[in-house]
């Protein structure tokens, strides 16, 4: 019974994350601004972080953890690279 | 000597602690390379950063933390009740705040507390005058925000990095 | 698929399950707040949900399903807990600031340098 309920709530997440995803990624294809973009996409990679980690409860590996911290730390370096690049026009200077 | 050997004794612990959660156990090698990591994480910082962190009154720091979390859990709840419910009367605004506040260790956490709020964010910050520009998602609430910021946050602040 | 997850007690599925939706939850509110608030400085603040109770939530859940399970303590999640406590705020000041930099180029209604003294003094000359 308690493990239906896992199991179950474990899918329900997955598509709740699921949607917050296509939520972030409507949110980057419509923009209006570059900024909003970048909102986008920043919860995108947190988003999908989430959804990696629910993936790894539901199969019992690790191997999603590695993965989600490697998504956790490139989302981080990418949205600081991508607003650097919005202030100055240039992410080298 | 010992200060020679550990310049950021704080940041020193938390790089052994990560290291150690990093490979995943206490075994006595991964925590020897963790050793070595800390210390030369230490020095590394310390050639970088001349300036000493450090924490005048931890308990103080402890409360500190505590009231965070317990906010950032209120304002999580509070803010997805805002999206979910979508009340007319909401509305959002720029706010100036003046803070005394000039340490930069202490104002780098003063930001990652506001920002780690949801509800608040913080958008610019003279540094000449101390004037903190800040976005607030609920301004409708009646709350008095330069106060909370002031006394819950500040005011702590001033007191650990004295 | 779940197999695995047969060995599990159910004093530690109770609150699994229960964290899971609650993070889940939270996150998809945070995101919708994406579509439904106008304006940018008002999205800047839907992330945030889900960077500071939702994930701490599907976190924990985590923890506590695979401490429970390797009986032994198993909080190396406590790694990405502590690195998006630290790296949001820098990213979402980062975009603001970028944001707010644009707008005052553009000449967009939005506060200035951030002195209301000053800016009173503009006016009045």
């Amino acid at each position: 019974m308690s493990l239906a309920v896992l199991a179950w709530s474990l899918l329900l997440a997955q598509l709740m994350l699921g949607l917050a995803f296509c939520c972030a990624a409507w949110r980057v294809l419509r923009g209006p601004r570059a900024q909003d973009r970048v909102v986008g996409l920043d919860t995108l990679s947190i988003n999908g972080m989430l959804l990696l980690l629910t993936f790894g409860l539901r199969t019992g590996t690790d191997l999603y953890f590695e993965a989600a911290l490697v998504i956790a730390l490139l989302g981080f370096v990418s949205t600081a690279a991508l607003a650097k690049f919005l202030m100055r026009g240039e992410v080298i200077e | 000597m010992m200060r020679r050997l550990l310049p950021h004794p704080l940041i020193s612990a938390g790089l052994f602690l990560v290291w150690l959660l990093a490979s995943r156990s206490a075994a006595p090698g991964p925590a020897l390379v963790g050793l070595v990591v800390a210390l030369l994480g230490g020095q590394a910082l310390a050639l970088l950063a001349p300036g000493r962190l450090r924490l005048r009154r931890p308990a103080l720091a402890l409360r500190l933390a505590g009231h965070v979390a317990a906010d950032i859990l209120r304002s999580n709840l509070a803010v997805a009740r805002i999206l979910l419910l979508r009340r007319p009367d909401r509305r959002a605004g720029f706010l100036h705040i003046r803070l005394t506040l000039r340490d930069p260790q202490a104002l780098a956490l003063l930001a990652i507390i506001l920002t780690a709020t949801p509800g608040t964010a913080w958008v610019d910050h003279d540094a000449a005058e101390g004037w903190l520009l800040l976005h607030v998602l609920d301004l409708s609430g009646g709350e008095d925000w330069e106060r909370i910021i002031r006394e819950r946050y500040e005011a702590p602040l001033l007191e650990i990095f004295a | 698929m779940t197999g695995h997850l047969d060995s599990l007690p159910a004093w530690a599925a109770w609150p699994a399950a229960a964290l899971l939706l609650a993070g889940a939850g939270l996150t998809l509110a945070g995101s919708l707040g994406l579509l439904r608030l106008r304006g940018f400085y008002e999205r800047l603040h839907a992330p945030t949900l889900g960077t500071s109770a939702g994930m701490a939530c599907v976190l924990l859940a985590s923890m506590l399903v695979f401490s429970v399970l390797q009986s032994r303590l198993v909080i190396h999640e406590l790694l990405i807990g502590l690195l998006m406590l630290v790296t949001t705020p820098v990213t979402l000041m980062l975009i603001a600031r970028a944001a707010i930099h644009r707008d005052r180029q553009e000449g967009a209604d939005v506060p200035g340098q951030a002195s209301p003294e000053r800016r009173e003094e503009k006016s009045k000359e």
